[in-house]
């Protein structure tokens, strides 16, 4: 196979570009960020995703999502069964574009925090949770 | 699973007007995920908690739609700003269409 410039430096830019992406996102996962966002671009920056870095338990692994501004946030854990972790709808009465809950998560795995902004714009942080038990025995 | 299902609920006593106060929610529910298998190898079938609101005064705070993939005894915490004396109310929707509710009073003081 003899490669042409052009094709090679379009190669490398490919390969560079595969690598420098944050986080690799499955399938599911894409389609149920899809759903959220209606396809539209999810910039960064502007939402907070806490988590532990190791999680012993995959039964209850403590997270909590910050975004000010949001009007609502969704959390995908994108190595589950089913992506879909929680969404929260914040209403005229919250203080702040804050909450936290504990989560079941099947392994290691990275999770995805997206945040609605009030234009209507999405943001999203994720994090990579270390499991040594998983969440979803059978 | 209408039985054992109690809801807790933190909320300061008296606040401030206008104050913002931390809520800790929790309530007592398997949440099976629908995932698990029995000793048979049969599944056994999903029944979680899968919306939760909380209103003060009949405005909303916070709507959560909660997925399998939540803990056993579902804790959420949001914070809610005190604008006025009243009253927080907490819902919980079950999946078998049960609904678990609870309401705390907060005064300004």
């Amino acid at each position: 196979m003899n490669f042409t410039r052009r094709e090679t430096l379009a190669l490398g830019v490919g390969a560079a570009a595969l690598t420098v992406l944050p986080f690799r996102v499955h399938a599911a996962a894409d389609e149920a960020i899809a759903a959220f966002t209606g396809g539209a671009e999810v910039g960064e920056g502007g939402i907070e995703l806490t988590a532990p870095e190791i999680a012993e338990n995959g039964n209850t692994v403590p997270i909590g999502v910050s975004a000010p501004g949001a009007v609502a946030i969704t959390v995908l854990a994108t190595g589950n069964p089913t992506p879909g972790v929680v969404t929260f709808n914040f209403g005229a009465g919250a203080a702040s574009q804050a909450a936290s809950t504990r989560i079941r998560l099947a392994g290691t795995q990275d999770v995805v925090a997206i945040a609605k902004m009030a234009d209507g714009s999405f943001v999203q942080a994720a994090s990579t949770i270390k499991v040594t038990i998983g969440g979803c025995g059978g | 699973m209408a039985s054992g299902v109690k809801p807790r609920v933190k909320v300061p006593k008296t606040a401030a007007a206008g104050e913002a106060i931390t809520i800790k929610t929790l309530i007592s529910h398997k949440m099976e995920s629908g995932q698990r298998k029995d000793k048979e190898g049969n599944v056994i079938p999903r029944s979680i908690i899968n919306r939760f609101t909380c209103e003060f005064n009949g405005e909303s705070v916070i709507d959560v739609t909660l997925e399998p993939a939540i803990s056993t005894n579902p804790y959420i915490e949001f914070d809610a700003t005190v604008p006025e004396a009243g009253e927080f109310k907490f819902t919980w929707y079950d999946d078998d269409g049960d609904v678990y509710d609870t309401a705390k009073k907060v005064a300004i003081g």
